[in-house]
């Protein structure tokens, strides 16, 4: 499995519209950075759209045994990111 | 032995900004929590701490208690805040100061 593809994949699929960008923090797959800008985010604060991207990635960040150990994100409204 | 369940509510409602973070305050033992913890320091109001590295059961506890899957989590007046990320655009927005000054810690 293409760890980065199905991160992708998965975000988009929960968010659509989303542009995502990520990063691989540490060269290993397990620390990721992503900036998420997605319409989606309209009106959720901070940590409920923290939440909608971690349910998105499901299994891939819960359990001891997930490929995904650290996920530090960015996640904005279009417009949001049109002030950065 | 209460459940991981129990005892991370205990510490969450016994001390309104409670930080549960990999290694301890001093000696943070992970970037981002290390992150939250200057954060809380740089503000100067005393906060309690828990180095989920000193137990399995509440490091695992805490990401089901907080439905958020990683570590740091900073809880403040019994609710979950957030990990790093938003803690530090909390504290650069200026929200976290506000939040912080109403939490009565318990002399």
């Amino acid at each position: 499995m293409d760890l980065q593809a199905e991160m992708m994949r998965r975000i988009e699929d929960a968010l659509p519209g989303a542009k995502v960008r990520l990063n691989d923090l540490t060269g290993t797959k397990d620390h990721w950075q992503a900036v998420i800008v997605a319409p989606g985010f309209e009106g959720l604060n901070r940590l409920k759209r923290q939440r909608a991207v971690f349910a998105a990635l499901g299994e891939l960040m819960h359990g001891s045994n997930a490929p995904i150990h650290a996920l530090t994100m960015q996640t904005m409204t279009p417009a949001e990111a049109e002030q950065e | 032995m209460a459940s991981a369940h129990d005892r991370i509510d205990a510490m969450v409602k016994k001390y309104p900004v409670m930080l549960f973070m990999k290694g301890t305050p001093d000696q943070p033992q992970c970037g981002f929590s290390q992150r939250v913890a200057m954060v809380l320091k740089d503000h100067g109001k005393p906060f309690a701490s828990f180095d989920v590295l000193s137990d399995p059961e509440i490091r695992q506890g805490i990401k089901e208690y907080g439905e958020f899957p990683t570590i740091p989590q900073l809880y403040v007046n019994g609710e979950l805040v957030g990990g790093s990320d938003i803690v530090s655009e909390m504290y650069i927005a200026g929200e976290l100061q506000d939040m912080l000054d109403k939490a009565e810690m318990p002399e």
